[in-house]
């Protein structure tokens, strides 16, 4: 009998990544996209980062950030309680910081594209920036919002290198199913490799085919 | 009464200009910025709204002050008591015509101005429609609504018929008077019609580079000419056609077109959709009724 529990982790540590994203990407965005501080290039090259360099390498980082022998690893072990290393939330952190650009950046493009005159006329009505963001700006960029909450959720499904590195492959613990798939190969288990890899690839298909009926279909009602 | 001074220094496609302006604007009056692209009317209409700041102004509206710069004192756009109606008209694509006016009643306003507004603008069947699914002329007065459902006390509006063809333009103009007169407002129009000016504004302010060059009633201001004439009428040139040795210019006024001849020393300063005044003075012009 196969063991579901991969399919279960990986699940679980999507949605609270993609979760915790939504909630900090919108300001961030928000601040990306408004904000004419100066040195604005550097927070959004950091962003990005992830995109380009390789998992291997940033899980390395996060590896000794997070070891409790270094000082960022001993300070959350000793006024937290808590361990990243080879642990869930562990997993949950790297995540996240990994995820990041999938999330935002579909939403700084959303904010941008949209005219910079629907901002200014809900303050012209009296309207704070709370509530212009809330009631005008994010019900007009739902395609972005959407894109980046399913790009966040398959990407963090689809995570290996950081996983890895961070995680290391405990069972029902860290053991996602990427992780899965390439323990079973290393153990000739082709069977069970072949199912994991069979199940995550019909299941991020689904995700992004139906992603894009919903833009397409958004497009055509907009174009009417 | 309002009191607007500013100055501020603009990055244009011909460079830095200075905006350097100053009015006053009894209650009630209805007046027009008139000038070339990139004169400052907008930049005028955006830092009376606190959306952009000038490097030195001083704004007071009835005893209230918006802006001093010299004292640092700078109301947010949100405190203003103002009705925009931009030029894109800025509807909230993801409300309906009656949540747009909705949108922009404050705490303690009257709710029974939405559909009051919704029939002033003639709204009322399109109200449960999202602005995608209405026309330009439809989507303009929803802007005009939305804009005065707050009941400002100065109501701004950036060429808000510039995209509509000449028939919408006339029938708005009604709608953007019927209202400036109905809720009392001191209006501010940008426009480059000058048929608009004509019928809608009490004062123009015609703006040059940055800075006020004439300013009176439309007409005085417009046909203060060298030459004596007894009949004014402005247009716009929709066409120069050579005809043997002499030019065709034809000038659309109102919905009329008037040719004129002109030779080819007098066609050289001209251009087609230039705005221009025509005046005759050798003949009697006569009145009928229509």
């Amino acid at each position: 009998m196969i063991d579901l529990s991969p399919l279960w982790l990986s699940c679980r540590l999507a949605l609270i990544v993609t979760i915790l994203l939504f909630v900090i990407s919108i300001p961030l965005a928000y601040w990306l996209a408004y904000s004419k501080f100066k040195l604005k290039t550097v927070a959004e090259v950091i962003i990005t980062l992830p995109l380009v360099l390789p998992p291997s390498v940033l899980g390395f980082y996060l590896l000794i950030a997070f070891s409790p022998a270094n000082t960022f690893g001993k300070f959350i072990d000793t006024y937290f309680n808590l361990r990243l290393v080879f642990t869930f939330t562990g997993l949950v952190v790297a995540s996240v910081i990994y995820s990041l650009p999938f999330m935002v950046n579909p939403m700084v493009a959303g904010f941008k594209n949209l005219p910079g005159s629907l901002k200014e006329a809900s303050f012209t009505l009296g309207k704070s920036k709370f509530t212009t963001l809330i009631k005008i700006l994010l019900p007009n960029i739902r395609a972005s919002l959407l894109t980046g909450i399913v790009m966040t959720f398959a990407h963090t499904i689809g995570e290996f290198g950081i996983v890895l590195m961070v995680g290391g492959s405990i069972p029902k613990e860290t053991r996602v199913v990427s992780i899965a798939v390439y323990d079973e190969v290393e153990s000739m288990n082709y069977h069970n490799a072949n199912v994991y890899a069979l199940i995550l690839f019909v299941f991020t298909f689904l995700i992004l085919l139906g992603v894009h009926l919903i833009n397409n279909k958004k497009q055509a009602t907009t174009l009417l | 009464m309002i009191q607007f001074r500013a100055y501020k220094i603009l990055n244009t496609t011909q460079g830095k200009m200075p905006l350097d302006v100053s009015f006053t604007l009894e209650h009630g009056q209805l007046i027009s910025l008139f000038g070339k692209s990139g004169a400052g009317k907008t930049t005028i209409l955006r830092i009376l709204a606190g959306l952009t700041n000038a490097d030195e102004s001083f704004i007071e509206v009835d005893n209230e002050i918006w802006d001093d710069t010299k004292k640092k004192l700078h109301l947010s756009a949100q405190t203003r008591s103002i009705g925009f109606v931009f030029q894109d008209y800025a509807l909230f694509p993801n409300l309906t015509v009656k949540e747009n006016v909705q949108f922009a009643l404050q705490k303690k306003s009257d709710r029974k101005i939405v559909p009051e507004l919704l029939e002033l603008m003639e709204l009322e069947q399109l109200q449960n429609n999202k602005p995608i699914n209405l026309s330009g002329g439809q989507q303009q007065r929803v802007a005009l609504a939305r804009a005065i459902a707050r009941q400002p006390k100065i109501l701004l509006l950036d060429e808000p018929l510039s995209a509509l063809d000449d028939e919408m333009r006339f029938k708005l103009q009604d709608y953007i008077f019927k209202a400036h007169l109905h809720y009392k407002l001191t209006t501010i129009l940008v426009s480059h019609h000058l048929p608009e000016i004509f019928r809608l504004s009490d004062n123009v302010i015609i703006l040059d580079k940055g800075k006020i060059i004439k300013q009176g009633k439309p007409l005085d201001v417009f046909t203060e000419q060298k030459m004596s004439s007894k009949f004014n009428v402005t247009g716009e040139i929709i066409d120069i056609t050579k005809n043997d040795i002499v030019y065709i210019v034809s000038v659309l006024s109102m919905n009329n077109i008037i040719k004129i001849i002109a030779t080819a020393d007098e066609i050289n300063n001209l251009k087609v959709g230039q705005k221009v005044l025509v005046t005759s003075k050798v003949f009697n012009p006569m009145i009928q009724v229509m």
